[in-house]
């Protein structure tokens, strides 16, 4: 059993990070939370959490970096923005989550072969290859890399859906695919000068 | 005739067939005239957004740009979709540098972009456009008897609620009352299904859709009705693991052009009523001879 220390010392704060994410969208507000825990009681996944939505934002603006980026909780958020809509400080909770999200898979701060930052990189490169995402192929994707096994497991449902003719194996395209690579590299290239 | 640009989304074209098949029913039946966006891409849903924000944003702007030229409004019936185009049309206009970056983009691409286009779904058009006289003279065979709770899930009124109440939304609970069938409350109507989570954390997706199927099996509904893809696939795909993990019951969910289209008298199969993997048709048989 790992022995990990449960309080916090005001000397491994960065306050770097707690700059950063008081700069994100949504997050502008972060600093006005009152910890009145409407977040996390409003939260379908909570009782999951390693951390609730009400403590990982304190941790957040306070600069527990390493915690927040490798807490559970930012990979348990499905988007649907119960605690957004209920802060009575205006924070967008669900925002902030996808911040740190993205921060935590530029940093590399997050299990291997953990399907949910597998799943949206392979989406993301269908969108940017196809244009559009075919479901059946991304979800085999995703399978591949994560958990082979448990693709096995899932073949009668496949079939069903098959048969159903719910899982189209034609990759779907759009003509356009040139006019949206330029589009996303321009965003990508330009959002990275203004960081600069 | 009322006409709309229409914006399937990739979920439409895939695991909910269904639904496109009884949304273009149920609107031909209305007269509804639907012009499908020019090559739209996919709007990026939930996934993007945890890759690169403002990307996902310039995904959802060439399709808004795109459906600018033609001036008219854009129907989303998928609830990401709904969700993410309504979303980037506000974070553009709200926050300055996710526009000036996004500019850069558009130019490069050839696209023009001004915020325009209003995003509608298919229940507020049908409530507000369409309204309830003409959705009623439709109606050939009421669903009388039948029991259905309303299902909405979580990114249709949050977190902007523009044409229904954001804690107990009632529109398509009117739709489904105007063609006969029996609304039960069911106060789980904006609860989250679980999302992808079925896919990534099986236990977490499980017990969330578990909780939606019995709340509905306790409250005596014989069908669930949902308006959204990644529902309608959650709790019906997996309901057969669900019902061997917590206990056995079947529950049919359906999406709601569907019951609208059996009361239009349309059949099972014009209204992709096979193509449910708990099947539905037997159930609904029972109250619209038009399911068998």
């Amino acid at each position: 059993m790992a022995v990990k220390s449960l309080i916090k010392y005001e000397v491994e704060r960065d306050p770097d990070f707690a700059r950063w994410v008081s700069g994100v969208v949504g997050g502008e507000r972060i600093r006005n939370c009152i910890q009145c825990g409407l977040c996390s009681a409003s939260c379908p996944l909570s009782p999951y959490m390693d951390f609730t939505p009400r403590r990982l934002i304190h941790m957040a603006r306070e600069g527990f970096k390493r915690d927040v980026l490798e807490s559970f909780t930012i990979w348990l958020c499905t988007s649907c923005y119960s605690c957004t809509v209920e802060c009575p400080r205006r924070i967008r909770v669900t925002d902030v989550m996808y911040a740190l999200k993205r921060r935590a898979i530029e940093d590399g701060v997050y299990p291997r072969r953990f399907p949910i930052p597998v799943l949206a990189n392979e989406f993301g490169r269908m969108i940017r290859r196809n244009g559009r995402v075919t479901e059946s192929w991304l979800v085999l994707r995703v399978f591949l890399k994560t958990a082979v096994l448990r693709l096995l497991g899932m073949t009668k449902l496949g079939t069903k859906l098959f048969l159903a003719g719910r899982m189209g194996m034609l990759p779907e395209t759009i003509r356009g695919r040139k006019q949206l690579r330029t589009l996303l590299d321009t965003v990508e290239a330009h959002k990275k000068e203004v960081a600069a | 005739m009322k006409r709309y640009l229409y914006y399937p989304g990739c979920s439409l074209r895939g695991t909910g067939k269904a639904y496109e098949e009884s949304l273009l029913a149920v609107f031909r039946a209305l007269h509804i005239e639907l012009e499908e966006l020019e090559d739209w891409n996919c709007c990026g849903a939930t996934a993007y957004m945890s890759i690169d924000e403002v990307s996902s944003f310039a995904l959802a702007g060439r399709n808004l740009a795109i459906a600018e030229k033609k001036n008219l409004d854009l129907l989303a019936p998928c609830s990401a979709c709904f969700l993410v185009l309504n979303k980037a049309q506000r974070y553009i206009k709200e926050y300055p540098k996710v526009r000036q970056t996004l500019e850069h983009g558009f130019k490069a691409a050839g696209l023009t972009y001004h915020g325009t286009t209003k995003v509608r779904h298919p229940l507020d058009v049908l409530i507000n456009d369409i309204g309830m006289d003409q959705i009623k003279a439709c109606v050939k065979k009421p669903l009388t008897g039948l029991k259905v709770a309303p299902y909405y899930g979580c990114q249709i009124v949050r977190p902007y609620a523009t044409f229904d109440l954001m804690y107990y939304p009632v529109t398509m609970d009117k739709l489904l009352r105007a063609v006969g069938a029996e609304v039960v409350d069911y106060p789980l109507k904006t609860r989250c299904c679980g999302g992808s989570q079925k896919g990534t954390l099986p236990e977490v997706g499980l017990s969330l859709i578990h909780i939606l199927l019995k709340e509905a099996h306790r409250r005596e509904a014989h069908v669930i009705s949902t308006i959204c893809p990644l529902c309608q696939f959650n709790l019906d795909a997996f309901q057969v693991e669900a019902s061997k993990k917590y206990g056995d019951f079947t529950m049919p969910v359906v999406y709601f052009t569907q019951l609208l289209g059996l009361a239009f008298g349309f059949s099972a199969k014009e209204l992709g009523l096979e193509r449910n993997i708990v099947g539905a048709k037997q159930m609904l048989a029972k109250f619209a001879p038009a399911a068998a």
